[in-house]
């Protein structure tokens, strides 16, 4: 009788922990939603929605400032396309490799090794790209300076291929081995097998490797910061640029006023970016998955 | 398990014991990333009387934010105060700093007026050859807008919202780096910062040192301020450290770190 007891009391203290530990979870998201939300409007609104989205100069310490952020916009729109342009396929068939065609001693080396690259701080990468990537722009595309739009594109595009390799080889691998082995009874052979039928079925997984992906590119300021130059520019590939996350984290610490403000909208619209390209990619896995 | 916990309770309260006696007393700057030497040589100096002095290169606008936040005791400032910071601010100078212009050694360059100097920033002179140089774009190199180097440069040579800059970087350490790897590379740094990776140019005919800089010949210099709340009294042991920096004892190790001592 006692024990019965017992039980059902750490029964419900487990059970309102747990819970009021998944609710406070929500909690964290919705206060920095609000907050975001909050001190991102008086600025938007002092300044204008037009002007402040689409205006092309940024000069927030000039006597007369001007607050226009298309600059950065663009720059961590084309930064980040450029980052899943050369990552994406970089990496995805390097997954597939590991997960279906690779020995097993090459797979379990090349698999620690990315978890390395996984773990190294962005400041590294930072810094390695500002000592060998930099010079080397310079002296391969014989332009004056190599601190670019390209330089962080490369950067960006390292950093994102282990959380998808990581990610893509994990869906794929948890592809069931009947389909596999179902195909290849049809007369596939083992390419054939892979591209058509275990990828396919690893979609959602590969989806979300895209996802995290698209999510550390954009979110990166330390790495970007040491090489893309830092001058708001409007993008270009061999243009010193600066970035949403750059153009928060080199002025947030001296700001005032109405220039504080403001960094406080340029991190809602990154907000609002980084939602509404999770919103896409997870309408795009959607529909493909109805469509079957 | 009864022997676990009473090891693991015996181990905390050690931790507990000697982080307590580490906070002795401490002291908190923050600011200017072209104080790092001079700050660096007091501190090592200032050390064995108890107190823990701690800096943080921030820059030199986000020092004296920090000092009116209240998230340091004393903020560093490598320009003046404005007649606004003033309002709620003290500063003290505790020395005088040149503002070099450095080039990569290949350059050939060995001086600039201040007339080139404007025109160069400005981007009305975008080739070396212009001055005297190699056939070659120039690559200027800056600071950020919260800088106090940057403020000192721009102020002096006249030049301030208007320098097209092609990369803005946040410390002066930075900028000699940069400028180092880059044959085409102009930039402006403290003068306690510069090595021997790039080459000094002398300003106006006058090369910068502690003599030029003492007897104002060298006119782009600014002064190394120490930023205090003016309502509020520094705490004992930061009174204590700013006393230190303005000692008789310190003038010889401030000098030692590149910088004129403004303590007569």
């Amino acid at each position: 009788m006692k024990l019965k007891k017992h039980q059902e009391c750490t029964d419900k203290i487990a059970t309102v922990v747990f819970t009021s530990l998944g609710y406070l979870n929500i909690v964290f998201v919705a206060v920095i939603c609000l907050y975001l939300v909050v001190s991102g409007i008086p600025a938007i609104g002092k300044i204008g929605f037009v002007d402040f989205i689409f205006g092309t100069k940024w000069a927030s310490t000039s006597t007369v400032p001007s607050f226009g952020i298309l600059p950065f916009i663009l720059t961590s729109i084309y930064g980040t396309l450029g980052a899943i342009l050369i990552g994406l396929p970089l990496g995805f068939f390097c997954s597939v490799y590991l997960a279906k065609f690779a020995p097993l001693k090459i797979k379990q080396f090349v698999e620690s090794t990315v978890d390395l690259l996984a773990g190294i701080p962005s400041v590294v990468f930072g810094f390695i790209g500002m000592l060998v990537l930099v010079p080397g722009i310079q002296s391969i595309f014989d332009v004056p300076d190599g601190s670019s739009l390209l330089a962080a594109i490369l950067v960006l595009s390292i950093m994102i291929l282990p959380s998808i390799i990581k990610v893509s080889i994990g869906s794929i691998e948890a592809v069931p081995n009947e389909y596999e082995l179902g195909s290849l009874a049809l007369g596939a052979n083992k390419v054939e097998t892979v591209y058509k039928v275990v990828v396919p079925a690893a979609r959602r997984g590969i989806g979300v490797a895209v996802v995290l992906g698209v999510g550390r590119a954009i979110g990166e300021a330390m790495a970007v910061m040491m090489v893309a130059g830092n001058v708001a520019n409007m993008p270009g590939l061999f243009e010193s640029v600066r970035f949403l996350t750059t153009a928060v984290a080199s002025e947030m610490s001296y700001s005032a006023g109405l220039q504080r403000q403001a960094l406080f909208s340029i991190a809602l619209v990154l907000f609002v970016f980084i939602m509404v390209i999770n919103a896409l990619l997870n309408l795009v896995l959607k529909e493909r998955g109805k469509k079957k | 398990m009864k022997f676990n916990k009473s090891l693991m309770s015996v181990i905390c309260g050690c931790a507990i014991g000697l982080s307590s006696a580490a906070n002795a007393g401490s002291v908190i700057t923050d600011g200017s990333t072209s104080m790092e030497k001079v700050m660096g040589i007091l501190i090592e100096s200032f050390e064995g009387n108890g107190i823990d002095v701690t800096y943080n290169p921030t820059g030199s606008g986000s020092g004296i934010s920090a000092v009116q936040a209240g998230r340091a005791d004393i903020g560093l400032s490598s320009r003046a105060l404005k007649d606004q910071e003033k309002q709620t601010l003290v500063g003290t100078d505790i020395a005088y700093d040149g503002i070099v212009l450095v080039v990569n050694k290949a350059n050939p360059l060995s001086d600039i007026t201040s007339e080139q100097v404007k025109d160069l920033y400005t981007g009305k002179i975008q080739n070396w050859k212009e001055v005297g140089g190699a056939d070659a774009p120039v690559v200027l190199i800056g600071r950020e807008a919260g800088s106090g180097t940057r403020d000192g440069f721009e102020s002096v040579t006249g030049t301030k919202d208007a320098c097209k800059y092609r990369q803005e970087l946040t410390s002066t350490g930075d900028v000699i780096t940069t400028v180092s790897q880059n044959a085409n590379a102009l930039g402006y740094a403290s003068l306690s910062a510069v090595n021997d990776s790039i080459k000094v140019l002398s300003f106006n005919g006058v090369v910068a040192s502690e003599e030029s800089v003492l007897d104002k010949s060298y006119k782009l210099q600014r002064p190394f301020v120490f930023v205090t709340p003016k309502d509020k009294a520094l705490s004992q042991d930061a009174q204590t450290f700013v006393d230190y920096a303005l000692s008789a004892e310190a003038k010889p190790l401030i000098v030692k770190a590149g910088v004129v001592p403004a303590a007569k």
